[in-house]
């Protein structure tokens, strides 16, 4: 089995503060931690599961910055077995059609089983780049994936998560693009021998020409959606907010849930 | 001509919310841009459901084929794009749903037009078509506009604006179906319900519940303290059953199940528009979070701006002496 999988770079803003820069367009990562997302972390984990039951070998592909090589090496100590960043700055990354473009400039004209992405990133919530991805390369493809498993004959099942906890199970000829939901899977710490090891993988950085694609076709002219702005959507809140140190805070919810009959 | 197709989407023989709610948005954008709204409905006796979303006013298209029992991503695109070229609308919009996401970017590649994924508002305005979409899980907005193109594609946010009324008896139209022999490389199966868990959080009274601010699960007994002393159930946002903090049956939001508890405590939960379409139903909401900015507070009716750490041991202490 020859697995792809599809990784980003992306801020960890879970739980902080996010401010738009003065261009209007782009936001303040400075303070922010950044990682692989959410769900391309589970879809590295598959990728891993998948080689280990059937053999094999697994690529994985990043457009991104020299700093997320350190991400790329995690999922190469996880069992990754090499790697391709695609670092150029001609890229509209606003434009999931142009990043599916990109990535598959990476894996046409090679042969493949399947091809890996997250179903989302949590930066820019488009869930359109790996159901592109499998149009480009011409493939099949489901998304929203939280189970795998490969059938004899070339084929694929999958379970597909859909709204309400109700799952879809659907077969696909192989091969396929799967976006992968987070939850399919428990991805593991890479063990320290992986880490070791993922030092001597190889890692390959390529500029967009270097995958054959003119990159007239995928910046921001070629792209047919322009983002003209970005704006901080006010918290307009009703909430009483309760003020003070923290325990006096703890005190006076406690008092307003027994007092307001709400317990 | 600036039709606007809005397709349909229907599960297990129900029509889902979403094609309701778009048809608060299409008849606007439809008259800015000079046409006329059409609901696409594909499916298999299609007969009740064609009447239904005709009482809203609108021209209905069925394609009833028993082809299309059940959703198929490759049998979608093949009509509509086929349809595309027939009916040459403005604008192609569809729910952002487990269906739509899972063939409107293909279709987009397929007939490179463009697509804008998760709009929640619309505005045609001196000939551009303008999409606000949210980024960084609500925490900022985006506006995106596309540059002229013969079709623009669009999925919609579910529950983002609420569905109209029933007005006046539209029309049904039956169309031929583009696609006349079964498609080959993918096939649906069965659909799999939802497991049942040991407590049905959609009956719950009291919830709390718990996100990625829990950090790791070796700090839930300091929740299921907090629950035990106010008898309530503990369910978790997305975040939290996918790190197998919380059972995946006790998970709130659109994936996951609606609560309507009377009281709903979210503590280290962002709010995520799909959380909070989970626990709106709720009757009073406390919100615990670190950001200021945290969605969640837009439905909270009490809140505390701090770490969930230095609350809920106080919180659960006093509750414990006050509740003697």
């Amino acid at each position: 089995m020859k697995t792809y999988v599809c990784i980003k770079y992306v801020p960890d803003t879970s739980e902080a503060e996010v401010k738009v820069n003065p261009d209007g367009i782009t936001v303040d990562s400075s303070r922010f931690s950044f990682d692989i997302n959410d769900a391309d972390n589970y879809a590295v984990e598959e990728s891993v599961l998948i080689k280990e039951a059937q053999g094999g070998e697994v690529t994985v592909i990043s457009i991104g910055p020299k700093q997320s090589d350190v991400m790329i090496r995690m999922a190469m100590a996880k069992g990754c077995d090499q790697a391709v960043r695609i670092e150029d700055d001609r890229i509209a990354g606003h434009d999931p059609l142009m990043v599916a473009k990109v990535l598959a400039g990476t894996v046409r004209d090679k042969e493949f089983d399947l091809v890996l992405t997250g179903c989302m990133a949590t930066d820019d919530w488009h869930m359109s780049t790996g159901v592109a991805l499998a149009e480009e390369l011409g493939v099949n493809h489901a998304s929203m994936v939280n189970k795998v498993e490969i059938l004899d004959g070339g084929r694929v099942r999958v379970n597909r998560e859909l709204e309400g906890g109700l799952l879809e199970a659907v077969e696909l000829e192989l091969p396929a693009v799967l976006t992968i939901q987070t939850g399919i899977n428990e991805p593991r710490y890479a063990p320290i021998r992986g880490i070791r090891e993922a030092q001597k993988k190889e890692l390959k950085v390529v500029k967009l020409e270097d995958i054959g694609i003119d990159p007239a076709e995928v910046g921001v002219e070629a792209s047919q959606i322009v983002l003209e702005e970005l704006s901080i959507p006010e918290v307009v809140s009703a909430a009483e907010f309760i003020e003070g140190e923290p325990d006096e805070k703890a005190e006076k919810l406690a008092s307003i849930l027994i007092k307001g009959g709400l317990l | 001509m600036g039709n606007v197709l809005v397709l349909a989407e229907h599960r297990q023989g129900t029509l889902r919310d979403i094609s309701f709610e778009m048809l608060a948005v299409a008849p606007k954008l439809a008259a800015d841009m000079g046409g006329e709204v059409m609901v696409l409905l594909i499916g298999s006796a299609m007969d009740e459901m064609a009447q239904k979303l005709a009482g809203y006013g609108v021209k209905v298209m069925v394609i009833d084929d028993p082809l299309f029992e059940n959703f198929n991503a490759e049998k979608y695109q093949k009509v509509l794009s086929a349809l595309i070229d027939d009916l040459k609308p403005a604008v192609l919009m569809t729910g952002h749903t487990a269906q739509g996401v899972d063939f409107m970017p293909a279709l987009a590649v397929e007939k490179k037009l463009p697509l804008i994924a998760e709009a929640l508002n619309l505005e045609y305005v001196d000939g551009t078509l303008k999409a606000t979409r949210q980024l960084y899980s609500g925490k900022v907005n985006a506006t995106v506009a596309f540059k002229p193109a013969d079709t623009y594609l669009l999925t919609f946010r579910e529950g983002a604006v609420e569905a109209p009324a029933p007005s006046s008896a539209g029309v049904v139209e039956k169309v031929d179906s583009p696609l006349k022999e079964d498609v080959p490389y993918r096939k649906f199966v069965e659909y799999i319900e939802a497991e049942v868990g040991d407590v049905d959080i959609t009956q719950s009274d009291i919830l709390v519940s718990v996100g990625r601010g829990l950090k790791e699960d070796k700090n839930l007994p300091l929740i299921e303290e907090l629950a035990k002393a106010i008898k309530a159930d503990i369910a978790g946002s997305r975040a939290a059953t996918d790190a197998g903090w919380i059972p995946h049956d006790r998970q709130v939001g659109t994936s996951g199940k609606s609560v309507k508890p009377k009281l709903y405590i979210a503590m280290g939960i962002s709010g995520a528009f799909q959380h909070i379409a989970g626990m709106k139903g709720a009757k009073t909401v406390v919100a615990i979070n670190k950001d200021p900015e945290a969605p969640i507070f837009t439905v909270a009716d009490y809140a505390i701006v701090d770490d969930m750490f230095k609350i809920v041991p106080k919180l659960t202490e006093k509750l414990k002496e006050l509740k003697g």
